[in-house]
């Protein structure tokens, strides 16, 4: 059950100005402090000491900070080194089963749901105060326990996580239900009320955002939660539900539990006192966690799992700024994003022009220590994915593929890998139909609409596409045309807080973020009443 | 996998005026008392009434066209008032639900019903509701021989109420929009509501008309094409309505349906890799293994509508006359085979004696009797397995020492009719109390205050509906919050309008059908991201 994916994120703010594309050559710190992976010799470099202490590491329960029942702990690594960086207490049904008491109390008996909405609202903002005010440490956390780029986790992420708690916070006083007319003599409304406890599984990709994907609208709705990390990345998770409380969240609404899937997610996902569980993570394990409600008490779940993003470049794209966006969707956080533009599908007329430029894209990516500044690419999560995402590579050229750059690990401590960049894929390559998850890039060729649409559409998956052309019918015709939740029209991975996300066929059943997302956590309950003499009907 | 239950209706049309309520208050015996036979009386000899309707379709419909069963198999249907087979049906089962998948997968790849434009779509429903309210005595008189209701209440109530809730969904096809969203920069952000596909449906035979309506229309006014299984009790008018969908203009392979059986053609619908969509109506116990075969199979999004223990509770201050009645009609509506069915009967200690009292009299003057009969109010349970299921609750009922009021047995001796049975002093614990019984057996609880009441209402798995008396503003505001249920009743129940939304909390199911929250069940939510240059406003 370790959750293995999620959704990238890349605000509009980044695209025009800011640091990851700026990162690109033009910030003099890049020559000075990035290693790119050609450049064989600087791997003794010392690691960089994170500028944050681990105050964290117990289960957040009923308010509280305490042990496991068990008393056993595991280890969290830091991805640039494979050393621990702290160790954490490790949940299993026990203390599932503590947390969901604490969270059914609260629910039942306690003050969160019988706030107004507006006092809802006001603890969320003070929370979204509380994550600025913190920014650094979050950031600096979120970078050591998972090796993404301290930059990407400062400027972008951890601002989106208080812009995002603001975007529900927002909402808490406007979940509105509905009056409805009736076919005769009858006063018909409905109230849209918390489901009750949520159980939420979230993945190590973006541990942040994701807590904030998945706490934020069932809060604002008036649930109280259960939420397991992943084992991976335990630690931001912990220093943010202590922000929350300090914000003034009532004891037992949240509550947080580090652990493994098979343990403490399974004993989430089947527990009988939960009544909704939401899960971001791969497909295998989706289906396992929907077994599991079918087989429990039939809690409603949501799923978020995995991708295989066809990236569409047409003939009148402009290339340059395709190959970027291209690079971009598919190298972003390692290519740890369930959304990656995994398939990049270019025309035949400007194929060898694309694949060209792509590679020397790649070749030039800053790939070092994510606390260095400049660095665009860090390691790889943990050695589990660094072997995948290898054992792919290995595939890819045993297929036959072209492998344009990179193809092995970058340096020799850590999990980095090398961009690497495969042209004349097909479709029938396990590189071109599995989820690599992991900084390699896969160019197929096409030669009209009809076929792409065709191919594109020809995977398990359907979570989200990339579109490049100046044609309005092209871009009008595909963007129906294609079975996915997210379809971005010269550009990609637009993330703001109202745009919906989530997956047609095998990437999963639901919607996170938007308006969509409330009804994730809210019952819908049709009240009727008769009525005499009515003025109106 | 056999659909076993369903959601009861009656519109308010009636309990205002109409037949049901009236007759049921024995002003308008005229009829009723020279033809009905009570269930206390013995009329075993009396003739049974012959259907005035042909049973014209006994074949699958697929790709337009009314086949045979890939294996040539048939398995008979029913008369639930002798036992006696109507006809036989075609047997589906995976290899015919592969033939409906692979029709519906070219009707939604290929067109032309998604490509039709809303308007054209709405059309087509408007003239079905049409066709169904042309060919009422037919569909009310097929449904009432395979089912074992009434002739009348499916005439005057069940049919009509098909062709308003297709009429209510026509409506919808042309209203379904899609979002401008507010982005935090220059993008433009649209959401598309766009057909999910191949949608799965399967229906129960209790309404098997009005659960059709339920699944179908909100499937097509969406865009969808369907592959729907009938229940084996009751497959006959889903076939001659699916012809009616042809007249109407449905293009072949929009809507396929398969008669068979759960454990084989409702399975492979349920775990098929090209079906995008599931809805069933059902058990929970069901439910859950349809869940498991979708999360087994290609993890396609599943409606459930499932089974239910719903409370009725009288307060002190409620009318009690209105409050038996309403009790009485909650719960033996349809021969008690409604998954909102009021099964436990909550009644505060101050009015229980005076309440049991009158609820026993109104049961014993049910009339009971062959549903094609003018006045009877009660017909034969579906099938000898409901039928042995009812009896042996009974005889749990009385073994666990609540006290039965009245009722108990079968009434004549052929067929699958059951007396009105009212149990009284029932407690929590009992099975009767706690298990869906589906079967016209009352049992009332007695209450202290709002507190317990509410506590006991929700000390249950199911979650599905509630009715609630009392003159009260305050006691239904907070008992309508605190209940834990998908539908409250306050001083009426089953008001089945096409726009109210119905489903349940807890394991009475995941999703709402009818109103505006249904076509959430049948539409994919597409964000589109467009860059944006030199914005006159973001």
């Amino acid at each position: 059950m370790a959750s293995r994916r999620v959704s990238s994120l890349l605000s509009r703010s980044l695209i025009s100005s800011s640091s990851l594309f700026s990162l690109r050559g033009k910030d003099p710190l890049l020559n000075r402090g990035a290693r790119r992976y050609s450049n064989l010799a600087a791997s003794l470099e010392d690691t960089i000491t994170p500028p944050v202490k681990v105050e964290h590491t117990q289960l957040l329960i009923n308010g509280k900070f305490v042990d496991s029942a068990s008393g056993k702990t595991f280890p969290t690594l830091d991805p640039r080194t494979g050393e621990v960086i702290a160790q954490v207490a490790e949940g299993d049904v026990e203390d599932v089963n503590r947390a969901v008491v604490a969270a059914r109390k609260a629910f039942d008996q306690g003050p969160w749901p019988r706030m107004t909405a507006y006092e809802r609202s006001k603890i969320l903002f003070r929370f979204a105060d509380l994550i600025e005010k913190h920014n650094d440490e979050i950031a600096a956390l979120e970078t050591w326990d998972n090796g993404k780029p301290y930059e990407q986790s400062a400027n972008i992420e951890v601002p989106m996580l208080a812009r995002v708690f603001r975007y529900y916070a927002g909402w808490a006083d406007k979940i509105h239900g509905m009056t409805v007319p009736g076919d005769g003599s009858h006063h018909v409304q409905t109230l849209h009320e918390p489901i009750g406890v949520a159980g939420q599984i979230i993945p190590w990709n973006f541990p942040l955002l994701m807590l904030s994907w998945k706490l934020g609208p069932a809060l604002a709705c008036g649930n109280t939660v259960v939420l397991k990390t992943a084992e991976q990345t335990p630690l931001s998770a912990l220093l943010v539900g202590r922000l929350l409380h300090e914000a003034g969240l009532p004891e037992g609404v949240v509550n947080i539990v580090s652990g493994f899937g098979p343990t403490a997610g399974a004993a989430i996902a089947s527990h009988m006192d939960i009544d909704k569980v939401a899960f971001t993570g791969s497909t295998d394990v989706g289906k396992i966690i929907l077994e599991l409600a079918s087989k429990s008490n039939l809690k409603a779940v949501t799923l978020e799992l995995g991708g295989k993003s066809p990236f569409i470049v047409c003939e009148d794209a402009d290339v340059d700024q395709a190959v970027e966006m291209a690079h971009f969707a598919l190298f972003f956080n390692q290519g740890q994003c369930c959304c990656a533009g995994s398939r990049t599908f270019v025309h035949e007329r400007v194929y060898d022009e694309f694949v060209e430029k792509a590679k020397a894209r790649a070749i030039n990516r800053a790939v070092g220590d994510p606390f260095k500044s400049g660095i665009e690419q860090g390691p790889q999560v943990d050695s589990e994915q660094f072997e995948k995402i290898l054992k792919y590579i290995r595939h890819g050229v045993d297929s036959g593929a072209t492998l344009q750059a990179g193809g092995d690990r970058h340096g020799s401590k850590g999990y980095y890998i090398q961009p690497t960049v495969f042209s004349d894929v097909k479709d029938d390559m396990l590189i071109a139909k599995d989820e690599i998850f992991g900084p390699v890039q896969t160019i197929l060729k096409f030669k009209n609409l009809d076929e792409v649409i065709a191919r594109a559409n020809n995977s398990r998956y359907g979570l989200a596409a990339g579109v490049f052309t100046q044609n309005l019918d092209t871009a009008n015709r595909l963007m129906r045309a294609l079975r996915v939740g997210s379809v971005w029209i010269n550009c990609f991975d637009v993330f703001d807080a109202t745009i919906p996300f989530g997956g047609y066929k095998m990437s999963g059943i639901g919607r996170e973020k938007g308006i969509y997302s409330l009804n994730n956590y809210l019952q819908v309950k049709a009240v009727v009443t008769a009525i005499k003499n009515p003025a109106w009907l | 996998m056999a659909a076993r239950r369903v959601s009861s209706l009656l519109p308010r049309s009636f309990s205002a005026s109409s037949p049901f309520l009236s007759r049921s208050q024995g002003r308008n015996l005229n009829n009723g008392s020279r033809i009905v036979r009570r269930f206390g009386t013995s009329s075993a000899a009396e003739e049974v009434i012959s259907p005035s309707v042909q049973v014209s379709y006994t074949k699958l419909l697929i790709d337009g066209n009314f086949v045979d069963a890939a294996s040539g198999k048939t398995f008979p249907t029913l008369d639930p008032r002798t036992g006696e087979v109507i006809a036989h049906v075609a047997e589906g089962d995976a290899e015919d639900v592969n033939r409906a998948v692979k029709a519906a997968r070219k009707a939604f790849d290929e067109g032309p019903w998604p490509k039709m434009t809303a308007y054209e779509r709405s059309r087509v429903m408007l003239r079905f509701a049409d066709l169904v309210e042309k060919h009422s005595e037919e569909l009310a008189a097929l449904e009432s021989w395979d089912n074992g209701k009434t002739y009348e209440q499916a005439l005057t109530a069940e049919i009509p109420m098909v062709a308003r809730l297709f009429r209510y969904y026509a409506g919808w096809a042309d209203k379904i929009h899609g979002l401008t969203v507010p982005a935090d920069g220059n993008y433009h952000v649209q959401t598309l509501h766009e057909p999910i596909g191949v949608a799965g449906q399967i229906i129960p035979w209790n309404f098997p008309l009005l659960m059709f309506a339920w699944k179908v229309g909100p499937a097509l006014a969406c865009g969808n094409t369907i592959v729907l299984k009938t229940a084996e009790q009751t497959p006959l008018t889903a076939f001659y309505v699916g012809k009616l969908f042809l007249e109407a203009g449905l293009p072949p392979g929009v809507l396929n349906i398969v008669s068979g059986f759960g454990a084989t053609a409702g399975a492979s619908l349920a775990s098929h890799m090209d079906v995008d969509k599931l809805a069933f109506t059902g058990s929970t116990d069901t439910g859950k293994v349809i869940l498991g075969l979708a999360a087994n199979s290609n993890l396609k999004p599943v409606t459930l509508e499932l089974g239910g223990k719903s409370p009725f509770i009288v307060f002190e201050d409620a009318d009690i006359d209105k409050a038996v009645e309403l009790a009485h009609f909650a719960l033996f509506f349809n021969q008690g085979q409604c998954c909102c069915a009021g099964s436990r009967t909550y009644v505060h200690e101050k009015v229980y004696d005076e309440f049991v009292e009158k609820a026993k009299a109104r049961a014993l003057k049910r009339v009971v009797g062959d549903p094609f009969k003018k006045g009877i109010e009660q017909g034969p349970q579906v099938d000898s397995k409901q039928f042995e299921k009812v009896m042996k609750y009974i005889r749990s009922g009385v073994e666990s020492n609540a006290t039965l009021e009245c009722g108990g047995g079968q009434v004549g001796d052929r067929g699958y009719f059951i007396q009105p049975t009212v149990f009284s002093n029932v407690k929590d614990d009992m099975l009767i109390a706690q298990d869906e019984i589906f079967g016209p057996v009352q049992s009332i609880l007695k209450f202290s205050d709002v507190d317990e009441v509410i506590k006991r209402a929700n000390d249950t798995r199911y979650g599905l509906a509630a009715g609630v008396f009392t003159k009260s503003l305050d006691t239904a505001n907070r008992v309508s919050r605190a209940l834990k249920a998908g539908t409250v009743w306050v001083n009426c129940f089953d008001v089945f309008d096409a726009a109210i939304p119905f489903g349940g909390y807890k394991m009475s199911g995941n999703g709402r059908e009818k109103g505006i929250y249904s076509l959430n069940n049948y539409l994919q939510v597409k964000a589109v991201v467009t860059p944006l240059n030199n914005p006159a406003w973001i």
